[in-house]
C-alpha cells in the first residue's frame, strides 16, 4: 500500500457513516499513513513463504451442536431499541435501499 | 414504481442479434434447528423478534459460534454440486449499513469459500443436457425481515418507516454462484428456470433445506448480459434481485434479454445495476446502480476460527448423500416402464415420490400412475393444491386398489370412495359401508333393473335380439343409472344378453 490520501479517508468515512470535518480528514490521513508505514515493516521481516495471517492461534473447527438454546423475549429484544412498534424495531424510511 | 416503461424487442429479434450470457446467485436457507452462529431457533412464522439471541442482535461483547451441522450441510451441497471442498476456509465480515443487519456486517466467506469449482448437468424439457459450471458455494447468514410501512402496498418508495423482525437474522444460508453461462442462446430463459429447479431439488433431496421458494428458502438473483453474435467479450450485466419462483426466473431472464437488446439497439450502453422484478407486470425496474456502497471492505472475521476439512470427514459425508435426483429419475422411469412423455408428466405433476411409495406398497406402476395422474391430480387441480395435499396417500391407493381387485367396488364407485375418504368419512372400507357403495352383486336387483331398462327401450331390445349386440351399451347405461353406478357393468352385460337369449 502506498500512502493514504485525504480522499481515501473521506471515502472510508462515508462507507463507515462517520461524519468528519476537513481538518479531521487531513489529520487522519496523516495519522493513518504513519500506521500503514509502521505495519509495513512487518512485511520486511515476513518473507514470501509466510502467508498473511488473520488468526495467529492454531485453532480450528470450533463448532456448536445444533441444539436450541436460550433466546431473548420479545420485550427484552426491543429493550434497547430507540423506537418500536408491533413487536418490531422501528427504523426511519430507507430511501436508497433495495 | 417507475413510471417509465422500458422499450423491449421481441425475444426473437433479440436472439437474431445477440447471445445472452447468464449467471446466478442462489441463496439456500438451511433447515438446521438453530442459526448459523447462535443457538436461537431457526424457525419460520413465529412471533417477531422472539427467535433472537444477543448474538443475532449484534449486542456488544457477544461471540458467535459456528453451527457444526450447518457446515456439514454446506459440504454436502458442495459435494452434490461436484465441487472441490476447501481444506481450510475462513469466515469474513461483509460490511454495510442497512437495518436488516443489526451488526452492520454480514458474516460470510470471501476469498476462500467452503466449496468451489463444481458443475451441475441440467436436463431441459426435451432431454437436452446443459452443463452449468459452479464457481463457488459459501456459508453466510440471512438478514432480518423489513416491512415498509406507510407507502403504497409495502413498497419502499414513499414508506414513512420500516419495521424490522430479526427472527430470520442469522439463519444459515448457502450462496451458490455460477460461472458465466454461455451458449444457451434462445433456451436461456428455460435453462434459468431448470437450473434453479435443479438446485431446489438437490437441496431438498439432501434434506438440508425445506426448499420452499414461497417462504424464501431458495432465492435467486439472475444476472443477464448480451453480446453481439461472434463477440468473445461479455457485455455489461444487470442483476435482477430476488426472483423467487421458478416461473418468475424464466420470465425475468426473458424480459431482461428483450430489454437489453432494445437498449443496445438504440446505441446506449447498459447501466450496470440491480433490477427489481415485478411479478404483476412481469417487468423489471431500475434498482440501485453499482456504487461505492458496494465496497464492502471484507476482512477476516476475528471472532471465528477457520474451518479445516480432511478426507475422512468429507468421505463420510459423501457416503451419506442420497441418490442424486437426476439418477433417481432415470432408474424409476426404467423400473416403471413409462414413456418419456408419461414420466415427464408425472415429474411435472410432482407425484413421482407418491407413485414410488405406492409401487413399493405393492400396486403396479401402471395402476399407481392412473390414480395419481387421474383422480388425485384432478381433485388437487380443482382445490388448487399439490397432488400430495388433498390427503391422498400411497396407503389409500393400496386399499382402494384392493377393493377394486376383489370386485367389491368398481372404478366408478372407487371415485366416490375416494371423495368420502378425502372428506374425512373414514377408511375406504368404512366409506363403502357407510355410503352403501358396494357393487351390487346379487343378480335379483340387477335383473329387476334390467327388465326395467329393456321395457323403457323396446326398440333397442329388438335390435339386440336381432343380433346388434353392440347396442347393449344403451341398456347397460340404463341399468347403471338405475343402480346409481353400483352394478358391475360386466355382469350386467352378461345378464342382459342371457335375458334376451343372445350370445355375447
Amino acid at each position: 500500500m502506498a500512502e493514504i490520501t485525504r480522499d481515501d479517508v473521506a471515502h472510508l468515512a462515508r462507507l463507515a457513516h462517520i461524519d468528519m470535518t476537513d481538518d479531521e480528514l487531513a489529520r487522519m490521513a496523516g495519522e493513518l499513513a504513519v500506521i500503514v508505514e509502521s505495519i509495513k515493516t512487518v512485511s520486511e521481516v515476513a518473507g514470501d513463504d509466510v502467508p498473511a495471517t488473520s488468526h495467529p492461534i492454531p485453532l480450528s473447527n470450533v463448532f456448536r451442536e445444533d441444539v436450541v438454546g436460550e433466546t431473548l423475549s420479545n420485550e427484552e429484544a426491543l429493550l434497547n431499541a430507540p423506537d418500536n412498534a408491533d413487536g418490531r424495531f422501528k427504523v426511519p424510511a430507507i430511501l436508497d435501499g433495495e | 414504481m417507475s413510471a417509465l416503461t422500458d422499450e423491449v424487442l421481441t425475444f426473437d429479434e433479440a436472439m437474431e442479434k445477440y447471445d445472452p450470457v447468464l449467471g446466478f446467485e442462489v441463496h439456500v436457507e438451511l433447515n438446521t434447528r438453530t442459526k448459523m452462529f447462535s443457538a436461537a431457533p431457526n424457525a419460520f412464522g413465529d412471533i417477531p423478534n422472539t427467535n433472537v439471541s444477543p448474538v443475532d442482535l449484534g449486542l456488544p461483547g457477544v461471540l458467535p459460534v459456528v453451527n457444526g451441522t450447518a457446515v456439514e450441510s454446506a459440504i454436502k451441497i458442495g459435494l452434490a454440486l461436484n465441487c472441490s471442498i476447501a481444506e481450510k476456509c475462513y469466515f469474513a465480515r461483509k460490511n454495510y449499513f442497512y437495518p436488516d443487519t443489526p451488526k452492520n456486517f454480514q458474516t460470510s466467506q470471501f476469498e476462500d469459500p467452503i466449496a468451489h469449482d463444481g458443475y451441475l448437468d441440467i436436463e431441459l424439457a426435451d432431454g437436452t443436457v446443459f452443463r452449468v459450471e459452479i464457481e463457488r458455494a459459501h456459508m453466510e447468514e440471512d438478514a432480518g425481515k423489513l416491512t415498509h410501512m406507510g407507502g403504497a402496498a409495502g413498497r419502499i418508495q414513499g414508506a414513512e418507516f420500516s419495521l424490522v423482525d430479526y427472527n430470520r437474522a442469522g439463519v444459515p444460508l448457502i450462496e451458490i454462484v455460477t460461472k458465466p453461462i454461455e451458449g444457451a442462446g434462445a433456451r436461456a430463459p428455460e435453462l434459468a428456470k431448470a437450473y434453479v429447479a435443479a438446485i431446489r431439488e438437490i437441496v431438498k433431496n439432501l434434506g438440508v433445506s425445506d426448499a420452499r421458494m414461497e417462504r424464501g428458502n431458495v432465492r435467486c438473483d439472475a444476472n443477464v448480459s448480451l453480446r453481439p453474435h461472434g463477440r468473445e467479450t461479455f457485455g455489461t450485466r444487470t442483476e435482477t434481485k430476488n426472483v423467487n419462483s421458478l416461473r418468475a426466473v424464466e420470465h425475468a431472464v426473458r424480459y431482461e434479454i428483450q430489454r437489453h437488446a432494445a437498449v443496445l439497439d438504440s446505441g446506449t450502453p447498459i447501466l450496470q445495476e440491480t433490477r427489481h422484478w415485478h411479478e404483476d407486470t412481469r417487468t423489471t425496474t431500475s434498482g440501485r446502480p453499482k456504487s461505492d456502497a458496494d465496497d464492502y471492505r471484507y476482512f477476516p472475521e476475528p471472532d471465528l476460527v477457520p474451518v479445516v476439512t480432511n478426507d475422512a470427514w468429507i468421505e463420510k459425508l459423501r457416503a451419506e448423500l442420497p441418490e442424486p435426483p437426476a439418477e433417481r429419475r432415470k432408474r424409476l422411469q426404467a423400473d416403471w416402464g413409462y414413456s418419456d412423455a408419461e414420466f415427464r408428466d408425472v415429474v411435472n405433476a410432482g407425484v413421482m415420490s407418491s407413485i414410488e411409495d405406492t409401487v413399493t406398497a405393492g400396486v403396479s406402476a401402471a395402476v399407481a400412475r392412473t390414480w395419481w395422474m387421474g383422480e388425485i391430480s384432478r381433485r388437487a387441480k380443482l382445490a388448487d393444491v399439490d397432488p400430495a395435499e388433498p390427503g391422498a396417500s400411497p396407503a389409500l391407493i393400496v386399499e382402494l386398489n384392493a377393493l377394486i381387485e376383489s370386485g367389491k367396488i368398481n372404478d366408478k364407485l372407487s371415485r366416490d370412495v375416494l371423495d368420502g375418504v378425502l372428506a374425512g368419512e373414514g377408511t375406504p372400507a368404512e366409506v363403502v359401508e357407510q355410503r352403501g357403495l358396494a357393487v351390487v352383486s346379487d343378480d335379483g336387483p340387477l335383473l329387476e333393473a334390467i327388465d326395467g331398462a329393456l321395457a323403457a327401450q323396446p326398440d333397442v331390445a329388438d335390435k339386440i335380439r336381432g343380433g346388434k349386440v353392440q347396442a347393449v351399451g344403451a341398456i347397460v347405461g340404463g341399468v347403471m343409472k338405475a343402480t346409481r353406478g353400483q352394478a358391475d357393468a360386466g355382469r350386467v352385460r352378461e345378464l342382459i344378453l342371457q335375458r334376451l337369449g343372445v350370445e355375447g
